[in-house]
């Protein structure tokens, strides 16, 4: 399927003779190491992504993106295609035995340009990416190249590539290692990944069916088609229906991959009457478990190379692509030579907290689905009973906890609230999205920022601050680009239109972010929160955006 | 004086007297085994702790609580391990 996207070809240093000289190279085309490649690329720095396969991932593997995700793709540029192709859902019900037990909203509140989820074969969103990849102009995309020595020095990154067309080596300035849960660039490094195995085995089917089930996930505990162990459904694009069966640490993968075994249990599931057929299947076992520190020297570690998670929780695929969004910006800044080389230490000091949060998520969610011992089943067994008849015990049932975006709390690159704000919302969350209206109609919040530093003026009802003082946040070392939101009946034709303005329509900014007339937001490229004040004074933007781009000392005294 | 708020407001685990009727609460207990086998009984102390802890609802309150039930069953100095659980083994 569409064999030309990863068609291979013979590396022109291969035809030349010569070494290449790269600024960053990315090994691993999955998810992580494309959309780290295209954020590098919009930020308009050429990238050279090598990939030992030449095809997209076999099987549907990570299928559920969440609405954060789905907004980083927005700001890559191919939301729009992964969300019309996937399926959108929000609700999740669990069942014991053949009952309902109780059901979840994960997006009660509207007003979001995103739905909570949607699911998606994981070749698809590979597909989308690679043309994405393509279309930016600025990544070179090898397939069949392999990586089969690393030498990371002070100044640059040397690799060796092996080809089918033979080896040849290039250097680089930074290397990113998205090349998976078994990691070439680590082993050949030497690194560790240390954590813990679970002793269960799960078979994945991925089966193809007309079914009127609705478009949600649902996990049964101790079904009667599949006793004492748990089962998990989710649909995907093309009437593909992905089911999950537990099936103990005592399971022989062998036998249970066995069609004729595979379809007995989803015959039992399903009905005998209910035709399907077997697209994919596969049996694994997971680990929670993290590299110590993701950022190596000029080597940076993405993704399921950097820390795995189980799969209840939909928190791998979901969080590389968080790590992906949190660095592109960061070594964009760096190459650009605007920002220094700390910028860089903050992936790490961001990105392994949030790897520690989803591991901390992941194995409780294990801990409930696969309980230990004797005592932590019948713990287990006991607030499924209560779950039926008491509320209490369902915010106790674990059948996964659903992927969020990690808030960067007390990182090194904010300079701290000083102001108060009640809104949930704390510094270093992502975007919360927010219906707007601008001057050619209705717009997103989210697809207003990213990509660069944003300052939001919040004029709520009153006047505008003189022009000059919004339009010279443009005029700093790092800039930031205005955008100025009035509630409704606030005069938007009053803004110079080279401003970007817009109406609070439903009065939901005010609300999400609590604001008050001259309220001021700054998010970063990533779209997170990085620092928000009362009042908008430039000299404090200004001092805030050098910290969150570590900005050099030199730039600094230069502007 | 069985205080169930010390000094700024701070809830801490009640272990002076404070049942209202110990012997009758004690009986009630036994009585509520009855007729359980070992694993029913254990099922049904399981429930109880969920249903207490949920009407205790305070974290604190329930670690002093957990740390004053695990005290002296094994070694003194033995702290129960972290967050993890049991049954995994490092890689």
């Amino acid at each position: 399927m569409h064999s030309e996207l990863f068609a291979y070809r013979k590396a022109p240093e291969l035809v030349s003779g010569k070494g290449g000289r790269y600024r960053v190279v990315v090994v691993g085309a999955g998810p992580v190491g494309l959309c780290a490649a295209i954020d590098l690329a919009q930020h308009g720095i050429d990238v050279l992504l090598v990939d030992e396969d030449n095809k997209a991932s076999e099987g549907s593997r990570a299928i559920c993106f969440s609405q954060r995700t789905l907004e980083i793709l927005d700001r890559l540029g191919c939301g729009e295609r992964v969300v019309r192709k996937g399926v959108v859902w929000k609700h999740g019900k669990v069942f014991l035995r053949d009952r309902l037990l109780y059901q979840f909203d994960l997006q009660p509140e509207a007003g979001h340009k995103r739905p909570a989820f949607i699911n998606l074969q994981q070749y698809y969103l590979e597909q989308f990416l690679v043309e994405r990849a393509i279309e930016t102009r600025r990544v070179d995309l090898r397939w069949r190249n392999r990586v089969i020595s690393v030498v990371s020095g002070t100044h640059n990154v040397t690799l060796t590539i092996h080809t089918p067309d033979g080896d040849y080596s290039v250097e680089c300035d930074y290397l990113v290692a998205a090349d998976g849960a078994r990691s070439p660039i680590r082993s050949l490094l030497g690194l560790e990944v240390t954590g813990q195995v679970f002793r269960d085995r799960f078979l994945i089917a991925d089966v193809r069916m007309e079914a009127d089930f609705p478009t949600e996930r649902w996990f049964w505990f101790d079904p009667p088609f599949h006793p004492n162990q748990s089962v998990l459904l989710h649909r995907q694009a093309d009437n593909v229906w992905r089911i999950d069966f537990q099936l103990g640490w005592d399971a022989d993968p062998e036998i249970e991959t066995q069609p004729d075994r595979v379809i007995s249990r989803i015959r039992a599931m399903l009905g005998e009457a209910r035709p399907f057929t077997l697209e994919w299947v596969s049996v694994y076992t997971f680990r929670c478990q993290r590299m110590r520190r993701f950022r190596h020297g000029r080597v940076f570690f993405l993704g399921d190379a950097a820390h795995q998670v189980s799969p209840f929780g939909a928190r791998g695929a979901n969080s590389g692509i968080q790590d992906a969004d949190n660095f592109g910006w960061k070594l964009a800044h760096v190459l650009k030579a605007a920002a220094s080389d700390r910028l860089l230490d903050s992936y790490d000091a961001e990105r392994v907290p949030a790897a520690d949060e989803n591991i901390l998520n992941s194995s409780r969610s294990t801990d409930f689905i696969t309980p230990k011992s004797n005592i932590s089943r019948t713990f287990r067994d006991a607030a499924l009973q209560l779950a039926r008849t008491h509320p209490f015990a369902r915010t106790l049932v674990n059948s996964g906890r659903l992927s969020v975006p990690h808030t960067y709390l007390g990182s090194p690159l904010d300079s701290g609230d000083h102001d108060s704000f009640s809104a949930k919302m704390s510094l270093g969350a992502a975007c919360i999205d927010v219906p707007l209206t601008g001057r050619a109609g209705p717009a997103w919040l989210i697809d207003q920022i990213g990509n660069r530093f944003v300052c939001i003026y919040y004029a709520g009802d009153d006047r505008l601050p003189p022009n000059s003082l919004i339009e010279c946040l443009r005029d700093g070392a790092i800039a930031a680009e205005p955008i100025v939101i009035g509630t409704v009946g606030w005069p938007l034709t009053a803004v110079p239109e080279h401003i970007p303005a817009f109406i609070d329509t439903h009065g939901l900014f005010a609300k999400r972010y609590d604001a008050t007339p001259g309220s001021s937001y700054l998010f970063r490229p990533d779209q997170h929160l990085n620092a928000r004040w009362r009042t908008l004074d430039v000299n404090t933007v200004r001092s805030a955006l050098s910290r969150a781009s570590c900005l050099h000392a030199s730039t600094l005294a230069a502007s | 004086m069985p205080a169930c708020f010390d000094l700024g407001g701070v809830m801490t685990l009640i272990t002076d007297a404070h049942l209202a009727r110990p012997d009758d609460f004690y009986e009630a207990l036994l009585h509520a085994h009855r007729g359980l086998s070992e694993e029913q009984s254990q099922l049904l102390n399981a429930r109880l702790i969920l249903l207490l802890a949920n009407h205790v609802g305070d974290l604190d309150v329930l670690r002093e609580a957990l740390a004053a039930a695990r005290a002296g069953i094994i070694d003194q100095e033995s702290q129960p391990p972290g967050t993890g659980s049991g049954g995994k083994e490092s890689t």
